[in-house]
């Protein structure tokens, strides 16, 4: 069992951050590398990439949107509460050079992602800017860590509730004529992947996403992750999970990313029905 | 005596679930031996002198005298036989393609029918289950050192019960968070009952092996470390992970699986089962391409999760298909069609990017190849198309690189395999050892523990003794 010793709501109800016990894990892992978690008998196995570790403490800190039944039922566990099974690191750690300037794009949930990338980058000695890009305020995580860790920071929004009204790509394409970067790395939501890698491929700057198809092991022995990457065909958990922006295809891990979404909402909407139930239940007690 | 003369020529047939019943269910298929029929098979055995069938197990079980055992109504005695050359009767008595092994060597065989020594042989583990006394055999005095085994499939929970028997402390590392292997996560339940696979791994519990789930070596600790943290020896027994593909168009639609996807979701994450969460593309028309037992088992999965045709697409004639005959038989009795001589050549999809169909050609067989098999070569113009909305591919699986790039002085050869001594299981790196399918490449449970018995034998000597 693996017991978690905070939670936060980052968002509420939509938004959270579990910090959870596992020793091994938090002593070996490196950044962008990620766990499975399980949180019962009967769950699904679930990705999320560690946004922090303390070697110290024996923790790996996991942030993530609740999106479906599984990330829904992780929702539902406390402080004190345990996951059944968690395993990890998994994946390859982000190679961390000192290349100049760096520039970090993230979305969404992917700010949680690419949090101890930047950390990591700014400690290997580049000049680090920041990108972030969010809905509206409320679901711009992290917001403080980045900004303190960045040279530059620049946030923004779709309705101009923080930062700059706009998407990351505008503020990217600037930089791209102002400031020009030695590398960018992007991750959040694959349409905003796809479209700072567009950008950066006429300039030819390196730029790395990561990827998160859908996977089962993690250990590259049943191929669901699949992804074309440059015409080969490379399995997300261990040849990745970060790969060559200008590579990838996009469409495709996008078309993969639906494979379940039917049963899924069926599965969720039986979950909801059953909360709801359960909440009546209660109420009536 | 006219009578006895008659009944030893056939075998005993093995009751079974009728085929349209058990294709909806995920029970076990054959129903096993009742104690008078097992008596009564094994009389069938005439104890030759110099056993022909003992030769063809590869651990050389000694079957003669569990037979007589059971002859004679001395169950508990005959399973203590077994258990001598083979840790997992349970499973093997299931599993094992007894007609090349075993059974194709029996001499009865050359007549008639040989004596089903498989049948027995789970006879005996299942009367065991059902009726022994559960007592533990006897453990050696702790030795004070201490054993990492990598893997817990069947090479690994050899080599854990071997050397825990003679006093050594042991750990299993299992990525996965069930022990088991291909016992739990690829042959389904219809097979082989998870319970008996749980009830092994239990006894080894209870004897001491302590087993660490979730925990992938070369990620989590390296097998370099786990030297360093003070295990004396380690033993990798990690199994042919890695799925192979066809690299043929259509590939990453949406209803293409690897048979390891497909069968690691419908048996260690139960798709079957209502309570669980697991997702799982439907299917309606399922293709399996393949023809071992891991094709037999994804299209018979795919029958029991409600397909209404499953097909096995081989590119070779059903002589050559390297699966179980029974498990082929079985597979046919619940309405699995072969297309044989066919191999896929591309898979198209709806605009979403959902598989609608597949497109095969047809084969010939033309000279035999470095396999000594024949060679399928395509026929011109002989393409034809099939609606198929999940298709399976089983067409073997290679050597997993996670654990072996890890640690670079593990020596594997081209394919990937690691270089192991075939007489102890050593590898080129001190201290360790390796076997089953990580070091044949895909192979056969029993192969797998007599690899494990073997490292078991060699790690319990240095251990002892010395590398
Ligand atoms: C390597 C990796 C790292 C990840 N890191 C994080 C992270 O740090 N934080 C975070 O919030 N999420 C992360 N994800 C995504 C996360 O795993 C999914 O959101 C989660 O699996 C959804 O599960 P669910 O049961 O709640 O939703 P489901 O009910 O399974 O799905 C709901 C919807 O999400 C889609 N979906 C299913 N699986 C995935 C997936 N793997 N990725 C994206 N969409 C999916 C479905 O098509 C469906 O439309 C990561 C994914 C990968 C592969
Ligand atoms: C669907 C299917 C049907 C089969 N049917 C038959 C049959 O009828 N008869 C027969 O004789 N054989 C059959 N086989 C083959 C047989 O199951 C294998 O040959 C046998 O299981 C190999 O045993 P193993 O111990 O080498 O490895 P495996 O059983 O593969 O076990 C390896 C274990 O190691 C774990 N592992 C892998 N990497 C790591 C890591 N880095 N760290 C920690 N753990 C790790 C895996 O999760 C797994 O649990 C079948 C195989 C399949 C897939
Ligand atoms: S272990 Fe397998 S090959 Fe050996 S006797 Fe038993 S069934 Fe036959
Ligand atoms: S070869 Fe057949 S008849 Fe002879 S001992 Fe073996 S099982 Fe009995
Ligand atoms: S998740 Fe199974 S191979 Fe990547």
């Amino acid at each position: 069992m693996f017991t978690i010793v905070r939670r936060e709501e980052l968002v509420p109800s939509s938004v959270i951050l579990h910090e959870i016990e596992a020793p091994r894990i938090a002593r070996k892992a490196k950044p962008g590398q990620f766990v499975i978690l399980k949180a019962t008998e009967t769950g699904e196995r679930i990705p999320l990439t560690m946004a922090d570790t303390d070697a110290d403490a024996g923790t790996v800190t996991v942030i993530f949107m609740v999106v479906g039944k599984s990330t829904s039922l992780f929702a539902t566990l406390y402080e004190g509460d345990a996951y059944s099974d968690l395993i990890g690191p998994l994946g390859r750690p982000t190679d961390i050079e000192k290349v100049g300037h760096v520039v970090c794009v993230g979305g969404g949930t992917g700010i949680a992602v690419l949090h101890p990338i930047a950390r990591a980058m700014k400690k290997a000695g580049n000049r680090v800017t920041t990108i972030l890009g969010a809905r509206n305020v409320d679901f711009m995580i992290l917001k403080e860590k980045m900004n303190a860790l960045s040279d530059t920071f620049i946030p923004m929004s779709d309705d101009g509730s923080t930062g700059r009204q706009g998407f990351v790509t505008d503020a990217l394409k600037e930089i791209l004529i102002t400031d020009k970067p030695d590398l960018v790395v992007a991750i959040g939501p694959v349409p905003m992947m796809k479209a700072v890698s567009e950008l950066t491929r006429t300039d030819g700057i390196h730029t790395l996403v990561s990827l998160n198809p859908v996977m089962v092991d993690g250990t590259g022995m049943c191929g669901g992750c699949r992804v074309t990457v440059g015409d080969q065909t490379k399995f997300a958990c261990v040849d990745g999970p970060e790969f060559d922006g200008h590579k990838v295809d996009f469409d495709g891990l996008s078309q993969r990313l639906q494979a379940y979404r039917k049963v899924e909402t069926e599965a969720m909407e039986d979950h909801r029905c059953r909360m709801e139930a359960q909440a009546r239940k209660i109420e009536q007690a | 005596m006219q009578e006895t003369k008659k009944t030893t020529k056939e075998r005993h047939p093995m009751p079974e679930q009728p085929p349209e019943l058990r294709r909806h269910n995920f029970l076990e298929v054959p129903l096993g031996y009742t104690e008078e029929m097992a008596r009564a098979e094994a009389s069938r055995c005439i104890q030759c002198k110099t056993p022909q069938c003992v030769l063809g197990c590869p651990v050389a079980v000694p079957i003669p005298a569990y037979i007589k055992a059971i002859a004679e109504g001395r169950f508990a005695e005959g399973i203590r036989a077994i258990w001598e050359k083979n840790a997992l009767p349970a499973v093997c008595g299931r599993v094992c393609p007894q007609e090349i092994q075993c059974e194709g060597r029996c001499i009865l065989g050359k007549k008639g029918s040989p004596v089903a020594i498989g049948h027995l042989e789970r006879f005996l583990a299942d009367w065991e289950r059902a009726n022994g006394d559960g007592s533990l055999p006897a453990k050696e005095a702790p030795t004070g050192k201490k054993v990492a085994v990598v893997g817990s499939g069947p090479a690994g929970l050899t080599v854990a019960g071997d050397l825990v028997l003679k006093g050594h402390d042991v750990t299993i590392f299992e990525a996965f968070h069930k022990p088991g292997g291909v016992l739990v996560y690829g042959i389904p339940e219809f097979r082989l009952p998870k319970a008996i696979v749980e009830a092994e791994v239990k006894t080894l519990e209870q004897l001491g092996v302590t087993i660490a789930c979730n925990t992938v070596v070369g990620r989590a600790v390296d097998v370099s470390e786990l030297l360093e943290e003070g295990f004396d020896a380690v033993f990798v027994g990690v199994g042919a992970g890695l799925p192979r593909f066809m690299n043929i168009p259509g590939e990453n639609l949406i209803g293409v699986y690897s048979a390891n996807e497909y069968l690691t979701r419908a048996n260690l994450m139960k798709a079957y089962d209502p309570l669980y969460d697991t997702p799982m593309v439907p299917g309606r028309n399922v293709v399996v391409v393949g023809g071992g037992n891991v094709a037999m088992d994804a299209a018979r999965t795919a029958l029991r999760m409600g397909a209404e045709s499953s097909k096995i697409v081989y590119r070779r004639s059903r002589e050559e298909m390297p699966a179980r005959v029974e498990e082929a038989h079985h597979a046919e009795e619940e309405g699995v069609e072969f297309l044989l001589l066919s191999s896929p050549l591309h898979f198209d999809g709806s605009s979403d990017g959902r598989l609608t169909s597949v497109t095969c050609e047809r084969m010939t067989l033309g000279e035999p190849d470095t396999s000594g098999r024949r060679r399928p070569v395509p026929l011109e113009g002989s393409e034809f198309t099939m609606d198929c909305d999940l298709a399976i591919i089983a067409v073997g699986s290679g050597a997993n690189p996670l654990l072996t790039s890890s640690e670079p002085s593990i020596r594997l050869n081209r394919w990937g395999n690691i270089e192991a001594d075939p007489e102890n299981g050593k590898t080129f790196m001190r201290g360790v050892w390796a076997g089953g399918d990580i070091v044949t490449g895909a192979a056969t449970v029993i192969l797998a523990m007599g690899a494990g018995r073997k490292a078991a034998d060699s790690i319990h000597d240095y251990l002892t003794r010395g590398w």
